[in-house]
C-alpha cells in the first residue's frame, strides 16, 4: 500500500472529474420504452398501429382509386375473380324478335352475357300464361325451379329478357305454364345458359381500360379493373373504401379519445387542484354525466343532432363520444393530483418559490402522462366498438361515406353469398381493437411498475 | 351506515332528475315530427293529436308537467302503440332484458372466474395459450357479428341434428335464452378472465400463500381460501357497472336474436320518434344503473370489511 | 405414494390438485347455472311459443309478424301489421275472396248509386260475444272515424261521403254524416259527390264495424289488448304478449264457412330482422318468410319453391316543385329524367329479384276498363338519352341564369335500400350530367317533417295502394292532396283528377288516368323507380295461403293444412 502524499489532498478542479455514471441516466420515457421494447406481444402492436396508420394516410397515395366509383360491371366480385371479358355492342331495348326462325321450344335469341340473356320460346301446352324461373342449380325431380323472375298472363308474350344481376357462370332458366288462375300447371321446358362476361366499348373507354382511339373492337377480349380486395354492393373498390373506411373510423376510434382525454385531464387537474367546495361541485357534475345510459345517450344525441345533407355524421359521433366519455379521465387524473399535492418535490417547488400554474404543467401534468397514455389506449378500442355498434343498427355515419362499422352492417346482410363484404371490415375492426388492446397492456407495464402484472 | 345510504340515495335522485332533464332538452331537440305519419292529416286532427300529447303546450310547461308526471312514476303514453302506457311497455320488456342480462353477467362472472384462475394455474402452458386466444377473439371481434355467426351455428346445427335442439330466435323458455345470454356475455367474459388470471397471478407471487405453503397446508385448501378468495375481489368491483352495461347493451343481441327486450325497443322507438318511449326508457335505465352502482356499492362494503362506508 | 405428499409440495403436484379442485368448482357452478336457468324461465312472462310452424293434430299453424301493432282500432289502424291482424279478425260490408275479387262480407248485398248506395245486410253475421252485427255499428264506426276528436288518420277515405270531410275539418258536428241505420240491417249512404268505386272503399279496414256500447265499456283502452276488442271475423285475439307473441283462435260466432279453416293460428314472433326469419323458417318454426337477394342462392340450393308477388307499392324519386328550387324547372327535371334508366338501378344496383323497373306511377295490378290498366294505356317509353339530357339541363342552366349549378339535395330514408338507391343516383348523376348530389339520410319521421316542410330538392317516396282502383295513385298529385309532398301545382292534372274522380263512366275515367300518366312523364312530376315485389317461400304442407296488394300483405284466412301435400 502506497503512503498518501500532498497530492492526494489537492482539490479536485470543479467539473474537471464528475462522478462517473456506469449507464447512461434515463428519462421516465427513455426507461418506458426500453421496458416496451422488451415485451414481444406490444412491441408488434406497435408496429400493427402504425401500419394501420400508414395504411390510412399513406394506402390512398398508393392507391389511387376512387373509394365512391361504382363499377356496375363488377358487383360483390370476391378477391381474385376472373376479369376478362369481351367488347360486345351498347345494350339496345329487345321486344322478341330474333334471327333464329327455324327453332322451337325454349332457346335463347342470341348468345348470353352479362349484359342480357333473352329468351324465347313457344306456347306450352295447356298454357295460360307463362312464368319464368332462373335456377343455380339443376331443377332436379322436386321441380325446384329456383327464382321467380316475371309472369306472363297472355300468351302473346313469349319472349323475355333477363337483365338481373348475371353473373359469368351456368343459368338453368324454366318457363313453366299457367292457369286462367296464375297457378302453375305440369308443362314446364328448362335450359341450361352458359353467361360469359362483357362488357361495352363506351364502358372501357370511360373507365380507362382502353384508349379512346384503340383499335379493339366487338368481340375483342379485354381486362376489367383491378379490385384486389373485391368489390362491394355497387362494385365499390373495397380497398380503397377500407383506406377511407379507416380514415372516418380511426379518426373517431382515436380523435373521440385524444378530444375527451385531453378535456378529462384539464377538469380533472382544475377540479384536483383547486380542491374543496369547487372540487366536490365539479366532480358531482362528472357523476351526473357517468350516471347517463351511455349507448342510450349515443342513439339520442346522434338524432339530435341532426345529419344536414350530404354530412357524414362524422363531427356528431365525435361531439357525443367526447361528451359521454370524459368524466373517466377526469376522475383518474384527479386522483393523482390529488396524490401528487402532498408529495416533498411539490412542497420544495413552492418554497423555491414556484406559481401555481408553473406547479401544474411541470410537475402534475407530466406526472399523470404515463397513466393518461394507458387511458387513452384502451379508450381507442372502445370507441371505434361504439362506432361499429352504432353503424349495425343503423345509427352510425351516413352514406355514402365509409366507416368499418357501416361496411359490416351491409356486408352481414351478404354474409353467406358474398363473405368477402363482412370479412374484411370485420377483419379491420378486430385487429385494430386487439393491437390497441395489447398496446395498453404493455404500455402500462411499462409505465408504471406498481400496476405491472407479474409474467 | 344508514346515513350513508340515505346520502347516497338522495345523490341518487338528484341525478335521476339531471337524466330526465337532459333526456328532455335532448328529445325536444330533436328535429323531426313523431305526428307525422305516411298518410297527410288536416289540422284539425293534427291539432287534436297534439292536445291529446300536451305538445300544445310552451316547453317550459311540458317540462313542468313532465317533472310533475315523473314524480308520480307516470311516463305517458306511448305516441306509437296508441292507447299503452310507457309503464306498462316498460313493465312488459323490462324483465326480459334483465333476465337476459343476468343470465350474461352469470355466464360471465362464471366464466371469467374459472378460466382466469384455470389460465393462471396453467400459466405459459397449452390452456393458457388457448383460453387466452379465445380471450382475445372475444374481446376484439364486434358482438354483431359473434351473434349473427352463432345465429347462422344454431341453424346448421339444428339440420344437421334433424330437429330443433335450440330455437335459433324468439322468447320463452329456457332454450331460448342460453345462446343469446351466453354471446351477450361474452365480451365481460373475456374481460373479466384477463382479470382474474392477473390478479391470481399477482395473489400466487404473494407473501402469505408462499407462508401458506410452507406452514403445509393442504393444496387445495391454499388454492380455494387463499388465492381464489382474494383474486375474486378485484372481480367483484367491476360486476356492478358490468351488469349494468350488459342490461342496457343488449340491444344487438336483442334485435338479432328477435327477443322482445326494452334495448330492442328503444331502437324502434328512436326511429318513431316516440317522445314518451324514449324518455321513459332512459330515465327508467338512468334509475336503474344508479341505484344498481349504489346496492353494489353498499353490498362491497358489507363483503370487505377494508372498505369503510361513509 | 408417499405417506407425506403435503410435504412435497411441488409445483406440479400443487397445479393437479389445485386444477382437480377447480374442475369440482365447474361442476358446482354448472349445478348451480341449470337450477338459475330453471329458476329464470318460471318468472320470465314468455308465452312459451316454441311449437313447430305447422301442427296437423290441433290444426294450428305459427306464423311471425313484422312489428307490433301499435293498436287493433280498425278506424284507426294505419300500418301494415294492423292491417294484416285485422284482416283476420275482423270483416267489413265487402272483402275478397281467395282470388282476389270482390265479394259479400257483413253485407249481403249492395246497391251504388250516383247520389248514393245502399247495403243490406246479412242476419247471421255476429260479434264474437254473440250479439248480431247491425247497421247501428257501421254507423257509429264511420261517425267515430271522422270525428276530429278520435285522430283517424284515415280518415280522408271517408270523404266520398256527405259532410265526412267537413265533420272531419271540425265545421260540423258528427251526426250530419251522410249515413244512417234505415233498420238493423239496411245501411243508407249519401254520397258528397259521386263515386263509383265506392264498394271497393268499404271493403277498407277504416270502414269495419265498430259497436258502440263495447266501444263506451272499454274507457278508451278500445284496441289496446285482446280483451279490449269485439271481433266479428273468422278468428278472435284470444292472447297477445305485446311485442312478442299472439294468439288468434278460430271464431265460434263467425258466420262464413268458406274462411277460417284453422283452428288456431300462434304469432309467435314479431321480428322485422329477415335473417331472424329465414332462419326460423329453416327451423321448422313459421310457416312462411320473405327471401331478400342474399339469400336466394341458399334457397334455390335447399331446393325451395320459391313464389313471387308483387305488392303493388311504387317508389319513386319525388321533386319539390316548390317555387325557388331548382327542380321547379321543368328542363332541369326533364335532363334528371332522361339520364337515368330504372332498369339499371333495380338490376345492378338493387338486385331483387322481385323488384320491377317501373315505367310510371300505376303498378302492374291496377284494372282499366276490360283488362289490366298499362295494356290499355301504355306507360311511355323511356330511354337514356344523354345528349338530349344535356340539352335540357344547358336550357335549364340559362333560364336559371345560373353558370353552376348548386348541389342538390337527395332526401332518403334510412332503409338499406333506399341508401342504395341514394348511394346509386349520386354517383350516377355525378357522373352523367356532373351535378353534385348531396344525401339526406334521415329516419323516418324526420325525413316526414322534412318532406311536409318541403326541405328537399328530390326524395326517394313511395305510394302503396288504399284500394282497388286506379285513383288511390291517380289523385296523388293533386294540388289540394296532402300527400303531394312535393307540392306539384298544375290546373291541368287537377282537372283530370275530378273527371276521374266522379265520372260515372269507366272509359272516361280510364282516360284521365291515361292522360294523368302520360303528364307525369311529360312533365317529369316524378320519375318512377321500381315497383316492389317479394320473393317467399312457404311450407309446402300449408295450402290456400296468400299475399295481397290490397288489404293484409299476408293472409292466412283460406289457408289449411295439407300433411301429404309435399
Amino acid at each position: 500500500m502506497a503512503e498518501p502524499d500532498v497530492a492526494d489532498f489537492t482539490p479536485l478542479t470543479a467539473g474537471a472529474e464528475k462522478q462517473e455514471l456506469s449507464r447512461p441516466s434515463l428519462s421516465y420515457w427513455q426507461d418506458a420504452w426500453i421496458r416496451l421494447k422488451a415485451n414481444r406481444r406490444a412491441l408488434t402492436s406497435l408496429y400493427i398501429v402504425i401500419a394501420l396508420l400508414l395504411f390510412t394516410v399513406l394506402g390512398p397515395w398508393l392507391w389511387q382509386v376512387d373509394p365512391g366509383l361504382q363499377d356496375l360491371d363488377q358487383i360483390s366480385q370476391p378477391p381474385g375473380t376472373d376479369r376478362r371479358a369481351v367488347i360486345v355492342e351498347d345494350y339496345q331495348p329487345w321486344y322478341g324478335e330474333s334471327g333464329l326462325t327455324d327453332v322451337n321450344g325454349l332457346h335463347l335469341a342470341r348468345p348470353a352475357t352479362t349484359q342480357a340473356v333473352r329468351l324465347k320460346w313457344d306456347v306450352l301446352p295447356g298454357a295460360s300464361g307463362h312464368r319464368v324461373y332462373r335456377n343455380l342449380f339443376p331443377i332436379g325431380p322436386e321441380l325446384a325451379f329456383g327464382v321467380p323472375l316475371a309472369e306472363i298472363y297472355d300468351n302473346d308474350t313469349l319472349y323475355f329478357e333477363d337483365r338481373l344481376d348475371l353473373r359469368p357462370g351456368i343459368y338453368y332458366y324454366s318457363v313453366v305454364a299457367l292457369d286462367p288462375d296464375g297457378q302453375i300447371i305440369d308443362s314446364f321446358e328448362t335450359i341450361e345458359v352458359q353467361v360469359q362476361r362483357v362488357t361495352t366499348r363506351e364502358e372501357a373507354v370511360q373507365r380507362g381500360l382502353i384508349a379512346s382511339d384503340s383499335e379493339l373492337g366487338i368481340g375483342d377480349r379485354i381486362l376489367l379493373d383491378l379490385h384486389p380486395l373485391g368489390t362491394d354492393y355497387l362494385g365499390r373498390d373495397m380497398l380503397a373504401r377500407l383506406m377511407a373506411g379507416a380514415r372516418v373510423s380511426l379518426f373517431i376510434g382515436i380523435g373521440a379519445p385524444l378530444l375527451f382525454v385531453l378535456f378529462g385531464m384539464a377538469y380533472g387537474s382544475m377540479a384536483g387542484f383547486l380542491g374543496g367546495r369547487v372540487d366536490s361541485a365539479m366532480m358531482r357534475f362528472a357523476d351526473f354525466v357517468v350516471a347517463l345510459p351511455f349507448l342510450l345517450f349515443m342513439i339520442l344525441f346522434k338524432i339530435a343532432f341532426g345529419i344536414g345533407p350530404g354530412e357524414s355524421g362524422v363531427f356528431p359521433m365525435l361531439v357525443a363520444l367526447v361528451l359521454l366519455m370524459w368524466p373517466a379521465t377526469a376522475r383518474l387524473v384527479r386522483g393523482q393530483i390529488l396524490q401528487f399535492r402532498e408529495q416533498g418535490y411539490i412542497a420544495a417547488s413552492r418554497l423555491l418559490g414556484a406559481r401555481t400554474v408553473y406547479l401544474v404543467l411541470r410537475h402534475m401534468i407530466p406526472n399523470t402522462l404515463g397513466v393518461v397514455l394507458v387511458t387513452l389506449t384502451f379508450a381507442i378500442p372502445s370507441a371505434i366498438f361504439t362506432e361499429a355498434f352504432l353503424s349495425f343498427i343503423g345509427m352510425g355515419v351516413a352514406p355514402p361515406t365509409p366507416s368499418w362499422g357501416s361496411m359490416s352492417n351491409e356486408g352481414i346482410k351478404t354474409m353467406l353469398t358474398h363473405p368477402h363484404e363482412l370479412v374484411f371490415p370485420a377483419l379491420f375492426i378486430s385487429v385494430t381493437v386487439l393491437a390497441f388492446n395489447l398496446l395498453g397492456d404493455g404500455l402500462r407495464d411499462a409505465l408504471d411498475a406498481r400496476m405491472r402484472n407479474q409474467e | 351506515m344508514w346515513l350513508y345510504i340515505l346520502k347516497r340515495l338522495v345523490q341518487g335522485v338528484i341525478t335521476v332528475w339531471f337524466i330526465a332533464t337532459a333526456t328532455f332538452f335532448a328529445m325536444h331537440n330533436v328535429p323531426g315530427d313523431p305526428l307525422l305519419n305516411d298518410r297527410a292529416v288536416t289540422e284539425s286532427i293534427r291539432a287534436n293529436l297534439e292536445a291529446k300529447y300536451g305538445l300544445d303546450q310552451p316547453l317550459a310547461r311540458q317540462y313542468l308537467i313532465y317533472l310533475g308526471n315523473l314524480a308520480r312514476g307516470d311516463f305517458g303514453i306511448s305516441f306509437t302503440q296508441e292507447n299503452r302506457e310507457v309503464n306498462d311497455i316498460i313493465r312488459h320488456h323490462f324483465p326480459v332484458s334483465a333476465i337476459l342480462g343476468v343470465l350474461a353477467v352469470v355466464f360471465a362472472a362464471v366464466g371469467g372466474v374459472l378460466w382466469g384462475a384455470l389460465t393462471s394455474l396453467y400459466r405459459n402452458r397449452l390452456p393458457d395459450y388457448v383460453i387466452m386466444f379465445l380471450v382475445i377473439l372475444g374481446i376484439s371481434v364486434p358482438s354483431f357479428v359473434i351473434a349473427a355467426l352463432s345465429q347462422l351455428a344454431l341453424v346448421n346445427l339444428n339440420s344437421l341434428v334433424g330437429h330443433t335442439v335450440l330455437p335459433v330466435a324468439g322468447w320463452g323458455t329456457l332454450s331460448h335464452m342460453l345462446v343469446p345470454a351466453l354471446v351477450l356475455g361474452l365480451g365481460t367474459m373475456a374481460y373479466l378472465t384477463r382479470l382474474m388470471r392477473s390478479s391470481m397471478l399477482e395473489v400466487i407471487g404473494s407473501d402469505y400463500v408462499r407462508t401458506a405453503k410452507a406452514k403445509g397446508l393442504p393444496a387445495t385448501r391454499i388454492f380455494a381460501r387463499h388465492q381464489l378468495r382474494n383474486a375474486i375481489l378485484p372481480v367483484i368491483t367491476v360486476l356492478g357497472p358490468a351488469i349494468a352495461a350488459i342490461t342496457t347493451g343488449g340491444f344487438v343481441v336483442e334485435l338479432v336474436f328477435a327477443i322482445p327486450g326494452l334495448g330492442r325497443f328503444f331502437v324502434e322507438a328512436v326511429q318513431q320518434l316516440d317522445y314518451t318511449v324514449i324518455m321513459g326508457t332512459t330515465v327508467f335505465y338512468g334509475a336503474f344503473l344508479v341505484f344498481m352502482v349504489i346496492v353494489v356499492d353498499v353490498l362491497y362494503g358489507i363483503v370487505d370489511p377494508r372498505v369503510r362506508l361513509e | 405414494m408417499t405417506g407425506k405428499p403435503e410435504i412435497q409440495l411441488t409445483e406440479q403436484n400443487f397445479t393437479r390438485r389445485a386444477g382437480r379442485q377447480l374442475a369440482l368448482y365447474a361442476v358446482y357452478s354448472l349445478l348451480a347455472l341449470i337450477v338459475l336457468v330453471y329458476l329464470l324461465s318460471l318468472v320470465s312472462g314468455g308465452s312459451g311459443l316454441s311449437g313447430s310452424a305447422i301442427d296437423a293434430d290441433s290444426n294450428t299453424i305459427t306464423i311471425s309478424l313484422r312489428e307490433e301493432p301499435p293498436q287493433l282500432d280498425s278506424g284507426r289502424a294505419t300500418d301494415a301489421a294492423s292491417f294484416v291482424v285485422i284482416a283476420h279478425t275482423m270483416e267489413g260490408l265487402l272483402g275478397y275472396d281467395d282470388n282476389s275479387q270482390l265479394v259479400p262480407g257483413v253485407a249481403e248485398r249492395w246497391e251504388i248509386r250516383e247520389d248514393g248506395a245502399t247495403f243490406w245486410l246479412r242476419d247471421n253475421a255476429r260479434w264474437s260475444d254473440g250479439k248480431p252485427v247491425t247497421a247501428h255499428d257501421f254507423v257509429f264506426s264511420w261517425q267515430r272515424v271522422v270525428n276530429p276528436a278520435t285522430g283517424s288518420e284515415y280518415s280522408f277515405i271517408l270523404y266520398s261521403i256527405r259532410n265526412a270531410e267537413a265533420i272531419n275539418n271540425g265545421e260540423l258536428p258528427v251526426s250530419y254524416l251522410g249515413v244512417r241505420a234505415v233498420d238493423d240491417y239496411t245501411l243508407e249512404v249519401e254520397f258528397e259527390r259521386p263515386t263509383p268505386y265506392f264498394e271497393k272503399l268499404a271493403a277498407f279496414s277504416t270502414y269495419y264495424p265498430l259497436r258502440e256500447d263495447f266501444f263506451n265499456s272499454t274507457n278508451g283502452r278500445y284496441g289496446a289488448d285482446a280483451d279490449m276488442l269485439l271481433y266479428n271475423g273468422p278468428y278472435v285475439v284470444s292472447e297477445w304478449v305485446h311485442n312478442a307473441s299472439m294468439r288468434w283462435e278460430k271464431n265460434p260466432f263467425y258466420w262464413n264457412d268458406k274462411k277460417g279453416f284453422l283452428d288456431a293460428i300462434n304469432v309467435g314472433y314479431i321480428t322485422q330482422d329477415v335473417n331472424a326469419k329465414l332462419n326460423l323458417f329453416k327451423d321448422g318454426q313459421i310457416v312462411d318468410t320473405h327471401l331478400v337477394a342474399p339469400m336466394l342462392p341458399s334457397a334455390m340450393e335447399q331446393r325451395w319453391h320459391i313464389q313471387l308477388f308483387m305488392e303493388g307499392t311504387v317508389f319513386f324519386l319525388e321533386f319539390n316543385h316548390r317555387d325557388g328550387r331548382l327542380t321547379d324547372n321543368h328542363h332541369f327535371r326533364k335532363a334528371l329524367q332522361l339520364a337515368q334508366d330504372p332498369a339499371e338501378l333495380v338490376y345492378k344496383a338493387l338486385k331483387e329479384a322481385s323488384y320491377l323497373p317501373a315505367p310510371s306511377l300505376f303498378p302492374e295490378f291496377i284494372q282499366g276498363v276490360n283488362g289490366p290498366f298499362r295494356k290499355e294505356y301504355p306507360p311511355p317509353e323511356h330511354r337514356l338519352n344523354l345528349a338530349e339530357a344535356r340539352r335540357h339541363l344547358e336550357l335549364a342552366r340559362q333560364e336559371l341564369g345560373l353558370d353552376e349549378f348548386p348541389p342538390l339535395v337527395l332526401l332518403s330514408g334510412d332503409t338499406p335500400v333506399a341508401m342504395v338507391a341514394a348511394e346509386y343516383y349520386q354517383a350516377l348523376y355525378k357522373k352523367n350530367l356532373g351535378l353534385d348530389i348531396l344525401i339526406d339520410a334521415q329516419i323516418f319521421k324526420q325525413r316526414l317533417a322534412k318532406m311536409t316542410s318541403g326541405d328537399f330538392d328530390i326524395v326517394l317516396a313511395g305510394w302503396g295502394p288504399d284500394y282497388d282502383d286506379a285513383l288511390t295513385f291517380g289523385d296523388l298529385f293533386a294540388s289540394w292532396n296532402l300527400n303531394n309532398r312535393g307540392r306539384y301545382n298544375n290546373p291541368r292534372m287537377d282537372e283530370l283528377v275530378r273527371i276521374a274522380q266522379s265520372s260515372l263512366d269507366p272509359k272516361t275515367r280510364m282516360d284521365a288516368f291515361g292522360e294523368i300518366q302520360q303528364l307525369i312523364y311529360d312533365d317529369a312530376v316524378i320519375i318512377p323507380m321500381y315497383e316492389r315485389g317479394w320473393s317467399y317461400v312457404v311450407d309446402p304442407r300449408l295450402k290456400g295461403f296468400k299475399r295481397r296488394s290490397i288489404g293484409p300483405e299476408v293472409d292466412y284466412n283460406y289457408a289449411y293444412i295439407d300433411v301429404d301435400g309435399e
